[in-house]
């Protein structure tokens, strides 16, 4: 099969003006040599070879033949992969193949996935090439393969004619060409009886050729995607899994339209973040918040009850993305280095995690109830937090409740709280009475009775009306974001709890 | 270790059992009777326990060097037993942990799966670990299951569960097929066939090329011998194409088909003598007026009972010759109502993966009574089903001449069981030994080569 463009002309990927004498573009990938690319394509092109596999594997779903396929990916290849110079194509090419080979490593199934659709791509870009340059390529490969010699030839050549025949094809002559391989290697041809077998070997038509190529193409990235996972597995440590698989799990999420039409209606700019988190955070969040920014890293638990908190004051889903994206990206890079990957690939990483994390980010869509159950998360309240049970490492939980004493009381005298106010503070603590603990802290630090503490994102919420006089809330988001703050909808409706009816028992 | 009650049981129940001992069991009513204490009995004194082992071992049997001791205890098992109570996952370190496993459960149903990258008793172990270590199949024989409930339609003298003489041959025919294209086009050499107990066959090709192929390949193995598709619904069930058959499809056609669908499926099945079933076989007609012309004939003319089949068979045949000139369709009409008769349907979704379970040899049909036996290709037209040994059969032969001659037989040489072992050993197993010593020494040839020039890695 032949693909015509518009007009009837064979033509091959790339651009059609493609100057002569370039060489194969096709590629089995088995090297990344260095390469010259801006960081900004980067991203791009990862994203442009995703909407390609994407587009192989919806034409599949609908149970498009692989003829059909072949002519799907022309088009798709020339949509997504075209640069605007012709000679990029090959370096495109390359980054992003390599990009979404880490990033589909992983599991079986993403293995599984990335190998089908790289090797329905690369059929149909290989039965696109010219005769003259599909020879070529298996040179270059050095392919094992022989044709037939004129004796072999006339031994079988009357039931290659059978073949042919039942193909409704012309029958051979000793002009044509034949290939004999092992009939693993055309599982394509088997299964539809288009050659034929003798003792374990296909006789295979040079005009199939491309069966026998992507057999040997798919055979090489499985076991290069074996490799690479477990150079990834045993370089990357089980500590790791909450940190960076994440990110990587981001870049292989299959999910690609954006979802940035719906208006979000938040309040709280990224810039205003590191001051809301002084002034107006409760000690929990503060800590978590803190904690983030220096250490880069976050376990789960600390992850998601800051991130809910975060969402309940009305951070963007955008922002929260590029919050999370930016502490992490920091690890990430130090991660890579370690794996010993390519530079460029290590840079490719980065930034394609940044921009894959913006758009991905699963657990951070989660939350927002953009993914998964589409549950909108609703953030956690005082009781779910004084009553969670954080390990060793983690940062979660209620600082009343599971720091030692020393430890809160040093930090409580690191927000320049009196000593009566401490000591104050850490009777209730005695007492078990954590929330009201919470707001003697909180009453300290702005001077002003609070409403009873049940609700992170209601010590929030009193707080931005203590500072702010408590004026009527403007419902447009500012530079600073800090004139209103209406109750956040996402959190649990306060209950009006009676101050110090809440005891929880101790350890 | 000290023997606690659970294994003391479980030796008690290793021991032979003496037949002579206990009151002989009764002679059961009916001969197709089974009854659990037979296949204790069974279990007991004639499963070939060592055979089986020496099978699924593949050499690894400690003998050799660079043969990997871990192999038969990575395969997995499965028991049915009474009341359908079903273990999976079950695996044994070696022949006596299986033997006295068997004994002790006494299995309904023993199926075998792939050999897997680790245990399969300890998979849950390594379920959590992520990465390449996920429990997964490693290697597994190319498997083939005809089961005759896919022929219902085609039969006319049983249906369902139930198989006779008339329609066996169908199972001749898969076996001739499948048995000569698995060596003369993919070079097979090792290929047991098993009677399935009751209505279908089993066939296990056990070369070390068949048990390394991924499931795509063995789709495409199973899509190779598919030839009939469609539904009931779809009158048309055969589909050839083009002015010639593929190779291997002609070899079954003037081989096997041909032969078997003019002497035996169409008479046995007497597709052509009443309407009903002149009907089916006229469905496949793609031509109206020859439709009808053969209609009208076989309406008005009654030619003797004998012959009715035949002769309407050539009538047809000759007509449909003569539409030649009609072009291609009509020209493969013969051809395709033989294929839609007579060529192999298998049950393809048992040979497409890897981890398909399918039932041992040697088991036996709880609901016949029948044991699983190998079945003999080259010769595989002169298996009746009906005179597959039973267990009440081979209790009765056990007791029979249970001092008459020389005790150095063995239970099972004195047995109907005897010929099937037999044949087991030397037909399959003793070729197949060989196999595996060349095979392992040439991995291990290869290992040591590999360790010697390992190149260095790039993802
Ligand atoms: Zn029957």
């Amino acid at each position: 099969m032949e693909f015509k463009v518009a007009g009837g002309r064979r033509t091959s990927f790339g651009d059609a003006s493609d100057v002569g004498g370039v060489q194969s573009r096709l590629s089995f990938y088995s090297n990344s040599s260095d390469v010259d690319v801006s960081l900004e394509d980067f991203e791009q092109f990862a994203m442009d070879r995703l909407r390609v596999l994407k587009g192989i594997e919806e034409g599949r779903t609908r149970g498009r033949k692989a003829e059909e396929i072949d002519a799907l990916v022309v088009d798709l290849w020339r949509k997504h992969m075209r640069t605007p110079n012709a000679a990029d194509i090959a370096t495109k090419d390359m980054v992003s193949h390599f990009v979404l080979r880490l990033a589909y490593c992983r599991t079986e199934e993403l293995r599984r996935w990335f190998l089908a659709m790289e090797s329905a791509l690369f059929r149909a870009r290989f039965r696109a090439e010219s005769p003259e340059s599909q020879r070529k390529f298996m040179e270059d490969q050095k392919l094992p393969y022989k044709a037939i010699s004129s004796t072999e030839f006339e031994s079988v050549k009357e039931k290659l004619g059978q073949v042919a025949r039942s193909l409704n094809q012309p029958v051979p002559t000793a002009d044509n060409t034949f290939y004999k391989v092992p009939f693993e290697e055309v599982p394509e041809l088997v299964s539809a009886r288009r050659v034929y077998l003798q003792r374990g070997f296909a006789f295979v038509p040079r005009d199939q050729l491309a069966s026998i190529v992507v057999g040997q193409f798919r055979a090489r990235l499985s076991k290069a995607l074996a490799l690479t996972n477990r150079l990834w597995t045993s370089t990357i440590a089980v500590e790791e899994k909450d940190r960076l698989t994440p990110i990587v799990e981001a870049l292989s999420m299959r999910y690609l339209g954006a979802d940035y039409s719906q208006p979000s209606k938040g309040f709280v700019g990224l810039q205003d973040l590191d001051n809301l988190a002084k002034n107006s955070f409760p000690l929990c969040m503060r800590h978590l918040f803190f904690n983030l920014r220096h250490e880069h890293h976050l376990k789960f638990g600390g992850r998601q009850q800051l991130g809910l908190f975060l969402k309940g004051i009305g951070l963007k889903l955008e922002d929260a993305l590029n919050f999370w994206r930016s502490e992490f990206t920091v690890k990430l890079i130090r991660r890579l280095y370690i794996l010993n990957l390519p530079r460029w690939l290590v840079e490719v990483v980065q930034m394609t995690t940044e921009k894959f994390d913006k758009e991905y980010g699963y657990s951070i869509r989660h939350n927002f109830g953009k993914e998964g159950k589409r549950v909108d998360y609703t953030p956690y309240s005082c009781m779910k937090i004084i009553t969670s049970t954080p390990g060793v490492g983690d940062h979660h939980g209620c600082p009343y409740r599971h720091f030692s004493q020393e430890n809160l009381r040093s930090v409580l005298e690191d927000q320049q709280l009196s000593s009566r106010t401490v000591d104050a503070v850490m009777e209730k603590v005695r007492n078990r009475h954590y929330q009201l603990a919470c707001a003697t802290t909180f009453e300290a630090i702005h001077g002003c009775p609070s409403d009873g503490i049940n609700h992170p994102n209601q010590y929030f919420e009193q707080s931005r009306r203590a500072l702010q006089g408590g004026g009527q809330a403007e419902n447009t988001s500012s530079s600073n974001g800090l004139q209103s703050v209406p109750l956040p909808a996402h959190h649990d409706p306060p209950h009006p709890v009676e101050r110090g009816t809440l005891p929880i028992p101790g350890p | 270790m000290e023997v606690d009650e659970g294994s003391a049981a479980t030796s008690t129940a290793g021991q032979p059992m003496e037949v002579d001992g206990n009151p002989n069991p009764a002679p059961p009513a009916q001969q197709n009777e089974f009854s659990p204490d037979y296949l204790k009995l069974y279990y007991g004194r004639l499963f070939p326990y060592a055979d089986m082992h020496k099978w699924l071992s593949y050499g690894h049997d400690g003998k050799h060097t660079g043969c990997d001791a871990s192999f038969f205890s990575r395969r997995e098992f499965s028991f049915t037993l009474e009341h359908d109570i079903y273990l999976r996952y079950l695996s044994f370190h070696d022949a006596s942990t299986m033997e006295a496993a068997i004994r002790e459960k006494c299995p309904y149903k023993i199926d075998i799966g792939a050999v897997y990258n680790v245990d399969p008793s300890k998979r849950t172990a390594y379920s959590n670990v992520g990465g390449d270590k996920v429990f997964s199949p490693a290697e597994r024989e190319l498997v083939f299951d005809v089961d005759m409930t896919d022929y219902d339609d085609i039969r006319s003298c049983c249906s369902g569960a139930d198989i006779c003489l008339s329609c066996w041959p169908l199972m001749t025919v898969a076996i001739k097929v499948i048995d000569t294209a698995l060596r003369d086009d993919f070079g097979f050499e090792h290929i047991l066939w098993v009677y399935s107990g009751r209505r279908g066959v089993h066939c296990w090709v056990c070369d070390p090329r068949a048990r390394r192929l991924t499931n795509e390949q063995r789709s495409s193995i199973a899509d190779y011998f598919r030839v009939c598709k469609g539904s009931e619904m779809n009158g048309k069930k055969v589909a050839l194409t083009g002015p010639a058959l593929h190779p291997s499809l002609l070899r079954a056609y003037t081989e096997v088909l041909k032969q078997y669908f003019e002497e035996k499926i169409l008479l046995n099945q007497s597709l052509l003598a009443s309407e009903q079933n002149f009907g089916k076989v006229l469905d496949m007609v793609p031509d109206e007026s020859v439709r009808s012309q053969m209609r009208n004939k076989w309406h008005s003319s009654l030619p003797s009972k004998d012959e009715v089949n035949s002769k309407r068979w050539k009538q047809l045949k000759q007509l449909l010759e003569q539409g030649k000139s009609k072009g291609q369709v009509l020209r493969r009409c013969v051809e395709e109502i033989v294929f839609a008769y007579t060529y192999p349907r298998l049950d393809m979704e048992v040979s497409k993966h890897m981890n398909h379970l399918l039932k041992a040899p040697f088991c036996v049909h709880p609901k016949t009574g029948r044991v699983c036996v190998p079945i003999d290709p080259n010769n595989c037209e002169a298996f009746n089903p009906m005179q597959v040994p039973t267990l009440p059969q081979l209790m009765d032969e056990l007791n029979r001449d249970d001092t008459a001659s020389g005790q150095k037989q063995k239970d099972w040489e004195r047995t109907s069981l005897a010929s099937s072992i037999q044949y087991f050993k030397q037909s399959f197993l003793d070729p197949l030994a060989r196999t595996n010593k060349a095979e392992l020494e040439s991995s291990h040839r290869a290992k040591l080569q590999e360790m010697a020039s390992r190149p260095s890695l790039n993802w």
